[in-house]
């Protein structure tokens, strides 16, 4: 059998990884038609690519049905409980960086850190008669984030997409979402809490540690990281 | 684990004690509509309880205990004083801890009764512990009571003890907040620019939001009058943390807290209090000597509990969860009974666990 390599299927993940894998000698590449899903390994014996949405990357790693995968720690941390028993990082891949983060409206001059944004969610409960409402799509780092801190008082609703434009839109009044740069932010009228950084992600290689493997993925594996410069 | 039937038949076993105890029968659904515990507890719940939802009636949780129900049921058309015991499944989601469990039965006993609260504490206490037999088990108790009165008696502004009280139950940003009042860490920067601005609002970023500029208005204005203030005392910080590390036996913390009352007259009612427990206690046969009390107990578990705390835990297992826990929570029959209020106070058995200690000893 050979060892399964998921790497995100499309865009700019996708040509980095390729390019980062590519500059250490393995080559993969997307094969047959550009709608289709499939891809090769070259430099390396044994490897079979498979071709993922970044999002789903995490949980094949954890069912094992992957040994090797390139996503972001951010998408690993949010979706997997007890990420570190399940997946080892291998390789920083020094692209795809970005920053977890809780902006809040530029206009609340007020609020610059999560002890002033816990006073202010307080008097707006109290104001509105409901909690504030932190708009984001990862629910459990921001929940931990904010519980770990002691802020109170607040809810997270859901948004999969055009976070940053919730505010504007009333539907949330602070949001907590992934930023690069913080155009996005500063172009929305949003602001980042001075300590509001949750997690800094990056592409990363991961390996499964669950993923059931015979003698020969194994050599396989510690070929390929020998290949690779990682391990 | 013990398999599931005689879980059940040791949930039926304590129900049916607590039942010879005057207690009526309560049933309650497994889903149990998310608004009321989301209102209750915050976000924090939703990483400790399963919720699901369909199109029709929205949000639904698991129950994650059954004090909420029963809460609500006494104070639509229960008549006083009541006594409740209820056998069930209760749902946690366990999403750091792989040996928790997830599911698992609750034996429950609450009492609503205004006569006498102090006596009332010690009953649940005493049903509690007789219900659990001959388990090797250490009882801690504490008294989140003790603590709301310390710092609704602290010299300073009425702002900021609603802002430490709010997070008595936060123990990390009760010790930001009382760092800040008391001026041991520093005013941040941006705080300091804030308040110094001849106009906050100069940097013209347009309004967006439901929070609006008098919000923020108002909140810079409390920001003004709380820099004003004078901090809190050294010698007030000092009682406080003095008072928060008490962890003794019950007769010497009695003790401890006595002495500490004298410098603190706040909490001379709630150690009073303290003291007529131990003796009601003491007058149900309960070995005061050998309770634990630690001033700081309770202070992580969910906010509904604002008086008399215990929790019964197997020796040298600190591995399991407790096998009893129980406490007070008049306010939430405030919260819950929209105007009207009854002192309670209730407990729960875990009987998979208390089987599980009898099978290990």
């Amino acid at each position: 059998m050979s060892v399964k390599l998921g790497v995100p299927s499309k865009g700019r993940l996708m040509e980095k990884t390729f390019e980062w894998f590519g500059a250490r000698g393995v080559t993969l590449s997307r094969t047959g038609s550009d709608r289709e899903y499939a891809g090769r390994v070259e430099g390396v014996e044994g490897v079979e690519l498979v071709l993922l949405s970044a999002g789903e990357i995490p949980r094949e790693l954890a069912a094992g049905r992957i040994h090797l995968g390139v996503t972001g720690t951010d998408l690993v941390r949010e979706k997997l409980g007890q990420w570190d028993q399940v997946v080892e990082p291998l390789a920083e891949l020094g692209f795809g960086h970005a920053d977890l983060i809780i902006a809040v409206p530029a206009c609340w001059v007020d609020v610059d850190t999560l002890d002033d944004l816990d006073a202010a969610a307080t008097a707006f409960r109290e104001r509105h008669g409901f909690r504030m409402r932190v708009a984001t799509k990862y629910h459990r780092l921001v929940r931990e984030f904010l519980r770990d801190h002691g802020v109170a008082d607040y809810q997270l609703v859901d948004s999969q997409g055009a976070t940053e434009g919730t505010v504007k839109n009333e539907t949330a009044e602070a949001v907590a979402d992934i930023t690069s740069t913080g155009d996005t932010l500063r172009a929305n009228h949003l602001k980042i809490l001075s300590d509001g950084l949750v997690l800094k992600s990056q592409a990363t290689l991961f390996r499964s540690r669950v993923a059931p493997m015979d003698a020969g993925e194994r050599d396989t594996i510690k070929q390929l990281c020998r290949i690779l410069r990682v391990d | 684990m013990p398999e599931k039937a005689r879980v059940r038949a040791e949930a039926a076993r304590l129900r049916a004690l607590f039942e010879a105890e005057g207690a009526q029968g309560f049933e309650t659904s497994i889903l149990q509509p998310a608004e009321v515990l989301l209102d209750l507890y915050g976000e924090d719940i939703r990483a400790r309880a399963y919720v699901t939802s369909d199109a029709l009636r929205g949000e639904q949780m698991l129950r994650p205990d059954f004090t909420v129900p029963v809460v609500q049921a006494h104070m639509a058309y229960g008549a006083e004083p009541a006594r409740y015991t209820y056998a069930g499944e209760v749902f946690r989601r366990q999403e750091d801890d792989p040996d928790r469990e997830n599911e698992f039965m609750q034996v429950g006993y609450e009492v609503f009764d205004r006569e006498n609260p102090i006596d009332s504490d010690a009953e649940v206490f005493s049903v509690i512990q007789s219900a659990l037999g001959g388990a090797r088990l250490r009882a801690a108790t504490g008294d989140i009571g003790i603590l709301m009165a310390a710092v609704a008696g602290l010299q300073t502004t009425d702002a900021r003890k609603k802002a430490l009280r709010r997070h008595i139950w936060h123990p990390r940003r009760f010790r930001a907040l009382l760092d800040r009042y008391s001026g041991r860490s520093p005013v941040p920067a941006a705080r300091k620019a804030l308040l110094a601005a001849a106009d906050p609002f100069a940097g013209g970023a347009p309004e967006i939001g439901l929070r609006s500029r008098a919000e923020v208005e108002a909140r810079i204005e409390a920001l003004k009058a709380d820099a004003a203030a004078a901090p809190i005392s050294e010698r007030e910080v000092k009682l406080l943390d003095a008072l928060l590390q008490v962890r003794e036996t019950l007769p010497n913390a009695l003790e401890h807290l006595r002495d500490i009352a004298v410098d603190m007259p706040a909490i001379g009612k709630a150690v009073d209090r303290l003291a007529r427990r131990m003796k009601a206690l003491e007058k149900r046969g309960i070995d005061v000597a050998a309770l634990d009390f630690e001033a700081s107990y309770g202070r992580t578990s969910m906010e509904y509990y604002d008086g008399f705390v215990f929790g019964f835990y197997a020796e040298g297992r600190p591995d399991l969860p407790a096998v009893a826990t129980g406490g007070r929570y008049d306010a939430l029959t405030r919260v819950l009974g929209q105007g009207r209020e009854i002192p309670a106070v209730g407990g729960v058995v875990r009987p998979g666990l208390l089987l599980q200690l009898e099978a290990g000893q």
